[in-house]
């Protein structure tokens, strides 16, 4: 019984009616009695009944009087003569509804000054800007005049991140499938638990085991990728040597989203609807033919959205890039040799010197790091949506 | 339901019932296995490879390789697929447990050597990176304060906003402020610090502080607390909603007497896993608390420290001493968040026996 009163989804036949019912009988006298009140109020808490109502009969959606609606209710009708105690109740209940709405409001407000200060920041330091910001790849905000721009931070940004992706999400599913499908019942949950824990762990601790103990470890892999598959644009060095380079910084952003796509998967993966894996092994599928026919289907939607979201957070990430890569702003598609900065880490690590404008710079980088990953994650969002509207209820 | 989930399955994977009459024995497979061992194991003597994981790697590719060849000849194809994935899936996570358990493993071993009583009660205060000694106190002060501070602001207006999201949101307004809480859940956590340097510092001439740093860590609280009370409250029944409401209770009363408390262990446990999300947050207290080598205890005026702070600028010293001092605060800060993961689980799972 999590049926929620007004969602359009859950309007069942049951739960809508016999729980709108007793809401509006409270609502339809605050609303009478705030009319008296105060004359700005009754506007929202009549908008509010009325988007009630139609949840229950659709046909009336469009119905303009607030008052007119409930009166095909009979039971507020019969509560509405009870003396007295409405007046205090439907003030304190008004009351209550707008604290909780401005809480509501205010958070809207937060992410409204959030993108306005950015802008407003960025555009003082763009202003002074002497080079274009998308195509310069330097960064010198601090020289006069100054002149900086994002192209080798985006790019640093989004190389790293994909990277990381294509590490993590196979690995992610393949621990998913592992948990859900293949380990013992018992040894599942636990599993599951230390997958979660490890997902809290945070990413300054990641950034310092990549820094100590994987950088030293790890020139021997990337020599030996440059060595056999050199032929790979890639994992071509050039005249340079391997170091602390964006493929590092790839390798511990995996390391670190793993566990978030990984419990994000093992959840949908674990909602895949018991008869359908049965269905499957009875008509004689092996265990990879059921979960490619019924898991793996099912699953899809969520494991993208999952993916989008580890994505995001890869890019986002700042501390553990800032310790791993050596600072450095050009584009260089050579990921095993140290160069490369992403937007984040720059501006951990150019914070210290920065003047105004050298503050207003890292500001506006922050600004398309945050389109950016709005737009990954609102794709992320989208297809779970999507997955909502079709799946229906398929448990 | 979920009772039943592996029941049926484990049987059909280790005991199938197989048609052809023919499976893959077991010897063999041992003996594969043997030999990708081996083959590895040469091709390290001829070729000049050393790494531990890469033989790992090695081994489980030419085992893959040798034992789907073996499948085909004996099982079939699609027997010879279904093998091949579950050694894939078995070997990915193998794969994915060395660094995580490497970074566990490594963060207790290293941290274990420095920390003591001396390192937890002492600060940095006129100790250089050169210097051995120092401590942790006033970083972990600050993490206490700052933490505090942002829970102070984040809790109670992150669970107006999901009260307002469940018992009262209808129609398009509720649907923005709910799109825009998933928006605020993928906000990097650099951009919170940006903005709250922006905003706070920059724009309105504060310097930089503790509560500067809280502000950005509340932003960042917010929709963990925001959705996890939100699963919550939607848990409880309608019933108790209808019973409280049937007695002729107020909206109001309903909820704060009778939604709430139900609520309650759950709305804790996911206010503790945001707590412990922020505990470790860097970026954004770099660019608001900026780091401080003495004990400042207000956290209202002047600079201070935090634990990811303090590993953050001891791991980019280049001597051991430093170095030692951040595994050491690693130790202690992922102590910290384990602690509060397991007071959380514990009050999750006692809600649930109620």
């Amino acid at each position: 019984m999590t049926t929620e009163p007004g969602s359009p989804a859950d309007a069942g036949p049951r739960g809508t009616g016999s729980q709108a019912t007793p809401a509006d009988a409270k609502a339809t006298p605050a609303d009478a009695e705030a009319t008296a009140v105060n004359a700005t109020e009754p506007a929202g808490d009549a908008k509010a009944t009325v988007t009630t109502v139609p949840a229950a009969e659709p046909t009336t959606v469009p119905a303009a009087e607030p008052t007119a609606e409930p009166a095909g209710d009979l039971p507020p009708r019969e509560i509405a003569p009870v003396p007295e105690a409405k007046p205090k109740v439907g003030l304190a209940d008004t009351v209550f509804k707008n604290l909780t709405r401005t809480a509501g409001v205010g958070l809207l407000v937060l992410i409204a000054l959030i993108a306005l200060f950015l802008v407003l920041r960025a555009s003082d330091a763009l202003g002074e800007n002497t080079a274009n910001f998308f195509t310069t790849e330097d960064w010198r905000p601090n020289a006069s005049p100054p002149y900086f721009g994002v192209a080798a931070l985006l790019f640093g940004t989004l190389i790293s991140a994909v990277i990381a992706l294509l590490i993590a999400v196979p690995v992610a599913v393949g621990i998913a499938l592992f948990i859900t499908i293949y380990a013992p019942r018992r040894l599942a949950a636990g599993l599951g638990y230390i997958v979660d824990l490890l997902a809290a762990v945070p990413s300054v601790i990641y950034g310092l085991w990549g820094l100590l103990v994987l950088a030293p470890h790890f020139n021997g892999t990337q020599s030996w990728l440059n060595d056999y598959f050199g032929w790979i644009p890639l994992f071509d060095t050039g005249d340079n040597t391997v170091g602390r380079s964006i493929f590092l910084a790839s390798v511990v952003l995996a390391i670190m989203i793993l566990p978030i796509v990984a419990a994000i998967s093992r959840e949908v993966f674990s909602q895949v609807p018991i008869t359908h894996r049965e269905a499957a092994l009875a008509l004689g599928a092996t265990r990879w033919e059921m979960i490619r026919t019924a898991v793996i289907p099912y699953g899809k939607p969520g494991v993208i959205s999952a993916s989008m979201l580890g994505l995001g957070r890869a890019m986002g990430e700042t501390i553990a890039v800032a310790l791993v890569l050596p600072a450095s702003f050009n584009i260089s598609w050579q990921i095993l040799t140290p160069t490369g900065n992403t937007i984040a880490a720059n501006v951990a690590n150019g914070f210290g010197e920065a003047n105004d404008i050298g503050r207003g710079a890292l500001i506006a980088s922050g600004l398309v790091l945050f389109v950016v990953t709005m737009v990954v994650n609102m794709i992320a969002r989208a297809v779970i949506a999507r997955r909502r509207e079709f799946s229906g209820r398929a448990a | 339901m979920s009772t039943a989930t592996t029941t049926p399955t484990a049987p059909v994977g280790h005991n199938p019932p197989n048609l052809r009459g023919q499976t893959l024995a077991r010897p063999v497979l041992g003996a594969i296995a043997v030999g990708a061992v081996v083959l590895t194991g040469l091709l390290y003597l001829v070729t000049s490879i050393h790494s531990r994981l890469q033989f790992v790697l090695i081994v489980l590719l030419l085992f893959s390789v040798g034992q789907t060849v073996a499948s085909v000849v004996v099982e079939g194809s699609r027997r010879a697929k279904d093998r091949l994935v579950t050694t894939l899936v078995f070997g990915s996570f193998l794969l994915a447990l060395i660094p995580l358990v490497a970074v566990l493993v490594s963060v207790i071993t290293r941290g274990a050597e420095r920390l003591d009583g001396d390192f937890l009660t002492h600060s940095m205060r006129s100790i250089g990176a050169r210097d051995a000694g120092g401590g942790i106190y006033h970083a972990i002060i600050g993490t206490l304060e700052q933490v505090g501070l942002a829970s102070l602001i984040a809790v109670p207006f992150g669970l107006l906003v999901s009260i307002y999201l469940v018992e009262y949101g209808r129609g398009r307004v509720s649907r923005t402020i709910s799109f825009f809480v998933d928006v605020l859940t993928g906000l990097p956590s650099i951009i919170a610090g940006l903005f709250v340097l922006g905003f706070w510092i920059l724009a309105l001439g504060q310097n930089f502080s503790g509560f500067a740093g809280a502000l950005a860590l509340a932003i960042l609280m917010i929709p963990v607390v925001v959705r996890s009370s939100e699963e919550m409250l939607k848990l409880v029944p309608d019933e108790l909603r209808e019973a409280s409401y049937a007695l002729g209770i107020a909206r109001w009363r309903t909820i704060l007497k009778v939604v709430l408390p139900t609520a309650l262990p759950g709305i804790v446990t996911g206010v503790m896993l945001a707590v412990a999300r922020v505990a470790g947050e860097t970026a954004p207290l770099l660019l608001t608390v900026f780091g401080e080598n003495s004990i400042n205890f207000n956290p209202f005026s002047g600079e201070q420290s935090a634990l990811p702070l303090y590993i953050y600028s001891q791991a980019g010293q280049p001597q051991q001493f430093a170095i030692d001092r951040a595994w050491a605060a690693a130790l202690t800060l992922i102590i910290i968040i384990m602690l509060i993961n397991a007071i959380a689980r514990l009050i999750a799972r006692q809600a649930k026996i109620k």
